[in-house]
């Protein structure tokens, strides 16, 4: 029973991340004053991604064709292991928060692989800044990630966010620390705006787009539906750790329909904040990056220090 | 039993270095095959035939090399079982051998923390036995002796060996010479090369120096003690100062064998310049052995840790693993690159064994078990994956006789079979999930993440940022090996020896890699295999063993407890599987919509060449931008002009030169002092006899002035 209902949760993680990108999209043109597509139209681009034949370069090995299935998968496994609209889940226990965060490290580390074997300057642009940037992402995250497991004093996931859920709403200066930490490492990591612009294909600016360049058919679709994937992830994450109240606590159909609204309440929310900020601001340099992510492991330090000062029980 | 192993592996590779010295002594057989044929007329003609095929020169050479290598084999088996079983029975095993001093035989003890390593040993070299025979042949045209090259490999494995088994300092100190010693000969060994003779001295006498700070280790613990046994070692009454001292000593003799940070610097020179099999010896394993030494010194010998003792190592460590990857990322030599990525492993070993010192001296021997369960599991996954490395280095060159990343490249449809081993070699040094790197590093975290239990605030502040530098390490390790597998398998080849390389026909020089990617996968699947066997380390060392939850099963990995922290890799590679298997099953269902292939998007220009692909300092770029203060950059651009009034640019010259600070921080300033110190002695010899007549009257007098 537990088992099926987080095979059952990751699905609908899985179906639903399109429908997020759709909706920060919509929220987006609404901002711009521009007319906005269908919510569905992510889940269209996917169908129609699928149904084309995809082109392969001539230059490209085996590694290029199996990668997408690869960060489709870690990335799905990252999904089964973040309680959506249950927390107590079994997956949970298979893979902690390390885990997850190890899961985005391989499919980063088969993407920028992909990036590099065609041969071209765009992929291997691409890779090098997507890893560049991610490096400095890490421990900038495992800050944020470290004072709550510490407050907790667990990594499983699952436990972790039943144990925020029971000690009530308590104002701690080190989660709103954390929660801007990892609010700032989702926008790096996820590539939206300051940090990285999804909708250009300009060559000096692109980082993710410029890894992908050379793929086309179901390859995309898989990789995009990964990338939105992620941005689905990231705000689970952020929604729940820090405000976890709505999500299941038992396995009763009530329990779990408050759990979903509750969820696609606070991720509606969070995309809307999303929207507005990255119509309010501009992308930066390449080079403003590591001022970026060296502000959000800042602020995961000083989450740090204040748990350790402030909060911890001795 | 166990130790009749354990010394069997010791013989033979002893045996395996004799018999290498048989290389030369073809023409000493070829007179007794006349003598026996004389003697013995009636068997002559049964042998003739088979004998006399197998003396000619290049069959006896052949067989003879295979020989030297199935006795290393051998010797590798032996050791692996040997440490197998003596971590099983959980025993400790002493005896002695009557060599050594009069008064004191040399003593052997081969208990559990031996027994692991010599695992460790075991398996790497039964992986190099298998790859060897197919990569000295290409030694065979050149004028390098193959006598000189089995030789010394037999004595370095056997030094390494008996390192493990010494129970006293004197057979110690023998042990450790001999290792350091052999392994000189090895990175000597193609010494044509000045910058190799350069190399390998500098390795001597940094192996020196570090030998000279063990034996003074040794005598801090020995002058308080009665005698030089280690059982008596054990017991030496010392006073928190004199134990300081010792740990000091013991940390800069071992730690200069293990490659810390700033004594690191043999490591990168010496590394490249050995034969490959021979630096997956030294990187892999003899680190590990010196790592041993450090570990048996603090943990056993001296017993009672200090926490100060933890936050040196944790601080050490924590340099050295940062500075260690940031400089592995500016290489372009691939065996340079490598060597320094050990000096990151090697330094995330030492931060754990410094958070196992902090909880050990705390009170929380459960922890303390923990943190060294962490050291260990890295130190045995690192033997693993970076012998894989260095021999898949060596396959690189031995097809394209080239190391230069920027020369290679579209290598993984040209050695596929080589890419593949390789690939995993760099998962898992990248520490991604289901491989072996992962575990350890996840098994570090945790040991720091209980931090919540220390009491002292400074200490509860510097363990989460070290956490944090374990993080960014482990990212920049990830960064740094998507760089070298990357231009070397992927994109088009750079260079006409890559364009022609091919796949190597030797099979077992593919069965060393391929047996240690498997342990690398299988470790990493099933980390509670190891876990286990660590775990009589732990309780022979600490008294502690790790409680792994058994309540959730094998298949399980919870160290402290299920509530805490757990990972099951099976189930994730499960997850993996049906991930991966249905979006593939679905997507590829419909055999008409197939691949078709296409020429690679060139912007519409045409002409895409190799050369527009980036090259390894492009890769490196915004790290050499972001981290500009670690190293000494010197970066020069030069450009021809020409054309009527010398505007036209006609070719761009770019240079990049990287250095490591530790040369002008520390190195030079030493040599200068010795120059300078030198060259004060050098006043009082004038070369004149009788200013020394007079110097030695003087002496003489003030002598007996003394003596009455």
């Amino acid at each position: 029973m537990n088992w099926l209902i987080a095979v059952l949760q990751t699905s609908l993680f899985v179906a639903l991340a399109p429908l997020l990108a759709g909706w920060i999209k919509w929220c987006k043109c609404h901002l711009q004053n521009r007319k906005a597509p269908s919510l569905l139209q992510p889940y269209r681009d996917l169908i129609k991604l699928t149904r084309k034949q995809p082109v392969v370069s001539e230059q490209a090995s085996w590694l290029f064709i199996k990668a997408p299935y690869i960060i489709f998968s870690a990335t799905v496994l990252a999904a089964t292991v973040v309680p959506l609209i249950a927390v107590d889940l079994p997956t949970s226990a298979t893979a902690d928060v390390i885990v997850m965060v190890g899961f985005f490290a391989f499919a980063r580390f088969f993407l920028a692989l992909a990036g590099l074997d065609i041969g071209t300057a765009f992929g291997g642009m691409g890779s090098s800044r997507e890893m560049t940037i991610s490096s400095l992402a890490e421990p900038a995250m495992l800050m944020a990630i470290f004072t709550l497991t510490m407050t907790a004093s667990t990594t499983n996931l699952s436990l972790a966010i039943s144990h925020v859920l029971h000690e009530g709403l308590i104002l701690r200066p080190s989660f709103v620390f954390a929660l801007l930490a990892l609010m700032l490492v989702g926008i790096a990591e996820t590539g939206r705006i300051p940090v990285d612009n999804p909708a250009t294909h300009l060559e000096l600016t692109m980082i993710h787009e410029a890894m992908i360049l050379e793929y086309s058919g179901r390859h995309l679709a898989l990789i995009e539906w990964a990338s939105q994937l992620k941005l689905m992830l990231y705000g689970v994450l952020i929604a729940n750790i820090f405000l976890p109240w709505g999500i299941a606590e038992s396995f009763s159909a009530e329990a779990l329909g408050y759990g979903l609204l509750a969820i696609i309440g606070k991720l509606a929310f969070l995309a809307v904040l999303l929207a507005v900020a990255e119509t309010l601001l501009a992308k930066m340099r390449l080079f403003r990056v590591q001022e970026f992510l060296s502000f959000a492991y800042l602020l995961g330090l000083l989450g740090m220090l204040s748990h350790i000062i402030l909060e911890a029980s001795r | 039993m166990i130790l009749v192993l354990a010394y069997a592996a010791v013989l033979l590779s002893f045996a395996s270095g004799l018999l290498a010295l048989m290389m030369n002594q073809r023409h000493t057989l070829l007179a007794l095959r006349e003598h026996g044929f004389k003697k013995y007329p009636d068997s002559a003609e049964r042998y003739r035939y088979m004998i006399d095929s197998n003396l000619r020169e290049r069959p006896y050479a052949h067989l003879l090399q295979q020989a030297v290598f199935v006795l290393l084999g051998l010797s590798g088996i032996f050791a692996a079982l040997a440490g197998i079983s003596v971590l099983l029975s959980k025993g400790v095993i002493i005896d002695h051998i009557g060599l050594g001093l009069p008064w004191l035989p040399w003593q052997v003890r081969f208990d559990s923390l031996s027994g692991f390593f010599y695992l460790i040993v075991g398996i790497a070299v039964l992986a190099v036995s298998l790859y060897g025979p197919g990569y000295v042949r290409a030694y065979e045209k050149s004028r390098h002796p193959f006598a000189v090259l089995g030789l010394f490999t037999g004595l370095f494995v056997a030094g390494m060996l008996l390192v493990l088994l010494a129970d006293d300092a004197f057979f110690f100190m023998i042990a450790w010479e001999l290792m350091s010693v052999a392994s000189y000969f090895l990175v000597a060994f193609q010494h044509e090369n000045p910058a190799n003779r350069r190399a390998a001295f500098l390795y001597l006498l940094m192996a020196e120096v570090g030998a000279l700070a063990i034996i003074l280790g040794f005598g801090v613990l020995a002058s308080f003690a009665d005698g030089f046994t280690f059982a008596a070692l054990r017991e030496a009454p010392l006073s928190t100062s004199w134990a300081s001292i010792a740990f000091v000593l013991a940390l800069l003799g071992f730690g200069m064998k293990a490659g810390l940070v700033p004594v690191h610097v043999w490591l990168p020179e010496a590394h490249p310049v050995a034969p490959s099999h021979i630096s997956a010896l030294m990187s892999g394993v003899m680190l590990k052995v010196a790592l041993y030494g450090f570990i048996r010194f603090c943990f056993d010998l001296l017993g009672d840790v200090h926490w100060q003792w933890g936050v040196v190592l944790l601080v050490l460590g924590t340099v050295c693993a940062l500075g260690g990857i940031l400089y592995a990322m500016m290489q372009t030599h691939l065996k340079r690159l490598l060597a320094y990525s050990s000096v990151e492993n090697i330094g995330i070993i030492f931060m754990v064994l410094g958070l196992s010192m902090i909880f050990m001296a705390n009170g929380h021997p459960h922890l303390a078990a923990l943190g060294l369960l962490a050291a260990l599991f890295h130190a045995f996954n690192h033997a693993l994956f970076k012998n894989l490395l260095f021999l898949g280095a060596g396959i690189i060159h031995h097809q394209t006789h080239e190391l230069n990343i920027d020369m290679l490249g579209g290598l993984i449809k040209r050695m596929p079979q080589t890419s593949m081993l390789f690939l995993i070699g760099c998962m898992s040094i990248s520490s991604l999930p289901l491989f072996n790197g992962f575990v350890s590093e996840w098994l570090a975290f945790q040991t720091a993440l209980q931090v919540d239990v220390l009491d002292n605030g400074v200490l509860r502040s510097l363990i989460p940022v070290a956490a944090a530098a374990l993080a960014l390490t482990a990212a920049l390790a990830a960064a740094c090996f998507v760089k070298v597998f990357g231009l070397i398998f992927l994109g088009l080849p750079r260079s006409r020896n890559s364009e022609k390389a091919h796949e190597v026909k030797n099979k077992g020089m593919l069965a060393g890699p391929a047996l240690l990617a498997c342990l690398c996968f299988l470790t990493g699947i099933f980390p509670g295999l190891i876990i286990g066997l660590i775990n009589n380390v732990s309780d022979q060392l600490l008294g502690e063993t790790l409680a792994n939850d058994s309540a959730l099963g094998w298949l399980w990995l919870a160290p402290i407890s299920a509530d805490q922290a757990s990972y099951s890799p099976p189930l994730v590679l499960i997850g993996a599987l049906l991930a991966g298997g249905v979006s593939f099953w679905y997507l590829r269902r419909n055999p008409a919509r197939t691949l078709r292939s296409a020429a690679t998007w060139d912007c519409g220009f045409g002409g895409l060449t190799a050369r527009m692909q980036y090259s390894s300092s492009a890769f490196a770029m915004p790290f050499r931008r972001i981290f500009s203060n670690v190293w000494i950059i010197e970066e020069r651009i030069d450009k021809d002009m020409q054309g009527a009034l010398n505007q036209d640019v006609a070719a761009v010259h770019y240079q990049l030169h990287i250095q490591d600070h530790s040369w002008p921080r520390l190195y030079q300033p030493i040599e200068r002092g010795v120059n300078k110190l030198a060259r004060l002695v050098g006043r009082i010899q004038t070369g004149n006899i009788r200013v020394y007549l007079s110097y030695s009257f003087v002496t003489l007098i003030i002598m007996l002035w003394v003596i009455s």
